[in-house]
């Protein structure tokens, strides 16, 4: 058997004994005999730190690691500095539970604060919280703190991210509320379409910015047609982009959300990684769940808190802003280290990178017939082709040399480049894809 | 604490000003007390309708929330917006601070005098 | 401390990412009028500056944790071991299923281990934490009412001893929540229930054993009356870690529940996440389980999806680990010793203070301070923060919010007989102090980097972030 318990059966005999019970089954005389089981549950018996290890090795063998990613939909192949990792390791952060008791919290308290005060940077926000789930049920938040007694209904544009729509539709529908998707035209918010779908009811429209398709939206004009209408703007960014492109506070957003896994966390087949929640100052009493604050002690040092905490499910129960509680603090720290280890220069490093090669791949790649760019609007690194072969083929011959190919979407390939890949790589990705091509 | 004799109050623990066609209504001294520090109040909207009985805004503390109640029915004619920033006001003078002034007024409960009040706390 | 921003200077940088290799695009257009205000400093400045963070953080191996409710259990190294394995770290949720055999496999086989311990026949692992579960859970009791067409149960039942998350999460399916007070042995108190049944009630949600730490023992009879007006019923597994292995949800009559992975299956809590928070439900509800869209596709009757992909999956395969390791033969030894650390510590620490009910308890026992605050004014606050002076992290402090004054101590079967006992001697020398020198406990903490916080200034004039001075 294996276990943690320090005890030993003497041990464990003693400490009954000190408390005056003769055999551990005392200790449940509560429970009905009927539901008390009577024969172990039928999953194997314990096993050994060696044997486990070599049982969950295997397991992972049997996935298949690419060297080459150009797939990005939501989570995105970054480097990652090595200080990241080292950091979020240490078990003083790692095993500590929320931060409740600030005296000997501060370490924590203080890396929340840092977390805030960077995605305010990041996204030109006043207010952050202390960090989400993910991105998509952040954006779902996002969408319900926009709700109020005279406007109840949601749009979402049909260039966000899909998986990122079904979560914002599914917590309308929990709160019993309308959620209306705008059409895309040409890989963009249709503003026509928009502003006819806009009206007093409108609580807010939620874009993303670079949108689901890659492509750069107009986010300021549409953001002017939301405001106009009274409703609020709501921007799903890709926080790698932002350490070039316009912040969505230039663009006129009210409150920012994003996945903020590109920041230094792995791709982990989809968990953990971290949802971030910005807003203007006005706003902040509606931000959910957890925030740092800071203030003095008694002798005046500063002091960071959990704050605002009367607006939270453990004080306020069914009149909370949000049922928020655990959120994913460690990976607000992870995204903290990651940041300041870039720098304003090493993130607009990255970006430019990004970009770069971005372009270059996709210039490259149009070379190869029927790679055409299914959108010519500006994009940051991800684009979307035309395929000629099929494409689910195409994954799959890419897949046999050691490349995860662009996604394939009923509009097209969908492809991504991040800072990883060299001009080696990409060239000689696309001669594979030539040649695959010409079979 | 002190109950002033001009007020009436309620068992929730709110004290009345009647001035005229409309009333003030606010938290007593006993109530803030109870609290301690109030660090936010929730305010109602002019015009807003308020029912006798029924809760019209929240204070918080630092690790509380609590409801204030109206004993009459009503229209919010006016909400002191001084108290979105400096709820401590309601801690350092409870008589002053009024929270809203209610009009238009169409059914009250029954309150309690000053005195009545005092002794309903010591039962308490 | 100075903070990251206070640290640094203009212009020094590290060297992380190379050159630019391909030919240079041009910009787009809108680009940022200013470069984020992030930190600029060495890798070693950095370094040191988490290292100093790091000290004054207090985590599992820094010493006794007995913060009820959040089963503070030792995190085992191995979990992280494994969890860091590159071919589980290097897999993109969007990648061709024939080539995530390993990940696929691996939920499978936590979802098969997770359904016997519970007693379900289905599980989620989409929710990223425990109310995060509530919700889910919630909505699929809300989808099964509403493809019945019984639109009249707009209501969740909940006892006034249940977690805050419960009735938040029932608000945010648009359901009433209707308490329930406890009787006087701290347990549903059955003729109110009784009352509250009818052809309106959607379900039930109780934690069981509850945040008093005892088991309930009407619970055969009260998922019963859920379930004859109509409603199902929801078992919060935040305290499942004394039961695991002993009794099961499923067979309490319970039709969907939470788990707490971070809490009963030993993943590291990371200062408030992340965690995992599956959802098991009866076959009856299987097909209304949450989906990855683009990884599995859209489920006709599914109630969509509550975030991206498949869940947190890294700590899924953390606690994947922690139940091989255990087995069928660990996870009920762990269970017992949890409930006999309890009950040792609450026989000792209720000579100096009262229990708020004394009864053999499962995981966790609370205490009550209302005597001792009236008398002395020392308050649960003072005890909590007077404990930290002892070495140990402070229980949790005013929960359940229907025991006035109160400390909830969980300490969880990884803690040996002696670490009790050390606990135990604190609570001693604390209800001395409370004799000889109750004003001393007011200034409590004494021997940490900050004293007591004015958290009123920090509410009522908030700063969430650091001030540039430009």
């Amino acid at each position: 058997m294996g276990n943690y318990l320090p005890s030993t059966p003497q041990e464990r005999e003693a400490m009954l004994k000190a408390i005056g019970l003769q055999e551990i089954n005392d200790l449940y005389h509560d429970v009905p005999e009927s539901v008390l089981l009577k024969k172990p549950l039928n999953i194997p018996k314990g096993l050994s730190e060696m044997e486990v290890r070599e049982k969950m090795r295997g397991l992972a063998a049997e996935n298949r690691k690419f060297d080459t990613i150009l797939r990005g939909a939501g989570a995105y192949d970054h480097y990652i500095p090595a200080i990241v990792t080292s950091v979020t390791s240490k078990e003083e952060f790692s095993t500590t539970y929320t931060p409740y008791q600030a005296e000997i919290s501060q370490g924590i308290l203080q890396s929340i604060f840092e977390f805030q005060t960077m995605i305010c940077e990041l996204t030109g926000m006043d207010v952050s919280n202390a960090s989400m789930y993910d991105g998509a049920s952040s954006a779902a938040e996002a969408v319900m703190m926009c709700l109020d007694r005279r406007r109840g209904t949601v749009l979402v544009s049909g260039s966000v991210h899909p998986e990122t729509i079904e979560t914002v539709k599914t917590y309308c529908w929990g709160r019993n509320v309308e959620v209306f998707v705008v059409p895309v035209k040409d890989g963009r918010t249709d503003e026509a379409a928009l502003s006819s779908m806009l009206n007093e009811k409108t609580a807010c429209l939620l874009t993303q910015q670079p949108n689901f398709f890659g492509q750069l939206e107009d986010a300021a004009h549409l953001n002017e047609l939301v405001h106009m209408a009274g409703a609020k703007a709501v921007m799903a960014v890709y926080p790698t982009s932002l350490g070039l492109l316009e912040t969505p506070a230039e663009q006129g957003a009210d409150i920012v959300t994003g996945e903020g896994q590109p920041l230094g966390m792995a791709l982990n087949y989809g968990g953990p990684y971290l949802g971030f929640l910005a807003c203007r100052k006005e706003l902040t009493r509606l931000l959910p769940g957890r925030i740092v604050g800071q203030t003095k002690d008694a002798q005046g040092r500063r002091a960071f808190v959990l704050t605002l905490q009367a607006r939270e499910q453990h004080i306020r129960r069914e009149k909370a802003s949000s049922n928020v509680c655990s959120n994913q603090a460690l990976c607000a720290m992870t995204a903290g280290v990651y940041m300041a280890a870039l720098g304003p220069d090493g993130l607009r490093q990255t970006a430019e990178l990004c970009y770069h090669k971005a372009h270059y791949f996709a210039r490259e790649l149009q070379k190869i017939p029927g790679f055409v760019p299914v959108f010519d609007g500006e994009f940051f690194n991800e684009f979307m082709t035309g395929c000629p072969i099929e494409p689910t083929l195409l994954e799959e011959r890419l897949a046999e040399r050691g490349v995860l190919s662009g996604l394939p979407t009923p509009q097209g390939m969908l492809w991504c480049v991040t800072e990883k890949l060299s001009k080696d790589t990409l060239d000689d990705v696309v001669k594979i894809i030539r040649e695959v091509c010409a079979q | 604490m002190s109950y002033p004799n001009e007020l009436k109050y309620t068992k929730t623990h709110e004290w009345i000003k009647e001035e005229g066609d409309s009333l003030l209504i606010g938290l007593t001294d006993y109530a803030q007390k109870e609290l301690g520090d109030i660090v936010f109040i929730n305010l109602p909207t002019e015009g807003d309708a308020v029912t006798a009985g029924s809760s019209f805004a929240d204070v918080e503390s630092v690790k509380a929330v609590s409801e204030v109640m109206s004993p009459v029915s009503g229209k919010v004619t006016e909400a002191n917006e001084a108290l979105a920033d400096a709820p401590e006001a309601i801690n350092e003078h409870p008589y002053e601070a009024w929270i809203i002034r209610v009009g238009e007024i169409t059914e009250t409960e029954e309150l309690m005098n000053a005195q009545e009040y005092e002794e309903f706390l010591k039962e308490a | 401390m100075k903070l990251l921003f206070e640290s640094g200077s203009t212009g020094r940088k590290m060297s992380y990412l190379p050159a630019c290799d391909v030919p240079e695009t041009e910009l787009p257009k809108k680009l940022r009028k200013e470069p984020p205000r992030l930190p600029e400093m060495t890798e070693v400045e950095l370094s040191r500056h988490y290292t100093r963070l790091a000290k004054q953080a207090f985590g599992v191996n820094n010493g006794f944790y007995p913060l009820g409710s959040c089963t503070m259990k030792y995190n085992p190294r191995i979990n992280e071991a494994v969890a860091a394995d590159p071919n589980f770290l290097g897999i993109h949720p969007l990648q061709p299923a024939s080539s995530t055999k390993g990940c696929r496999d691996a939920l499978a086989l936590a979802q098969t281990l997770l359904c016997e311990v519970t007693g379900m026949d289905a599980i989620t692992f989409q929710p990223a934490a425990g109310a995060h579960g509530e919700y889910t859970g919630l909505l699929l009791i809300k989808k099964y009412h509403e493809l019945r067409g019984d639109s009249k149960r707009s209501k969740i039942i909940v006892p006034d001893s249940a977690h805050g998350t419960n009735p938040a999460s029932a608000a945010m399916v648009g359901y009433g929540v209707i308490n329930i007070p406890s009787n006087a042995q701290g347990c549903v108190d059955m003729e109110a229930l009784k009352a509250a049944c009818g052809d309106e009630v959607a379900g039930l949600m109780l934690t069981n054993p509850n945040t008093l730490g005892l088991f309930d023992p009407n619970i055969l009879e009260i998922t019963k009356l859920v379930h004859e007006c109509g409603g199902l019923c929801y078992y919060d597994g935040a305290n499942l870690n004394p039961i695991m292995g002993k009794v099961r949800p499923g067979d309490m009559g319970f039709d969907v529940v939470h788990l707490n992975l971070h809490k009963t299956f030993s993943t590291p809590h990371g200062g408030g996440g992340p965690g995992s928070g599956p959802v098991g439900c009866k076959a009856f509800l299987k097909e209304y389980l949450p989906s990855s869209l683009m990884g599995e596709g859209r489920k006709p009757h599914s109630i969509g999806q509550v975030r991206s992909y498949y869940g947190n999956f890294g700590i899924v395969m953390r606690a994947l680990t922690y139940i091989l390791t255990l087995g069928s033969d660990g996870i009920p030894a762990s269970a017992e010793t949890a409930v006999l650390n309890a009950n040792y510590l609450m026989q000792q620490v209720k000579q100096y203070f009262p229990v708020a009910y004394d009864h053999t308890c499962m995981h966790e026992f609370v205490l009550t301070l209302e005597k001792t605050k009236h008398d002395t004014g020392v308050s649960a606050l003072d005890v909590a923060k007077g404990l930290i002076d002892h070495g140990m992290h402070p229980p949790t402090m005013y929960f359940p919010l229907i025991v006035h004054e109160a400390l909830m101590l969980e300490p969880t079967e990884t803690e040996s007989r002696e670490s009790l006992d050390e606990a135990a001697a604190a609570f001693r020398a604390i209800s001395e102090k409370v004799v000889s020198d109750p004003a001393s406990l007011h200034n409590a903490p004494l021997t940490t980097p900050i004293s007591r916080p004015d958290e009123v200034t920090a509410a009522r004039s908030p700063i969430l972030r650091y001030q540039f001075e430009n």
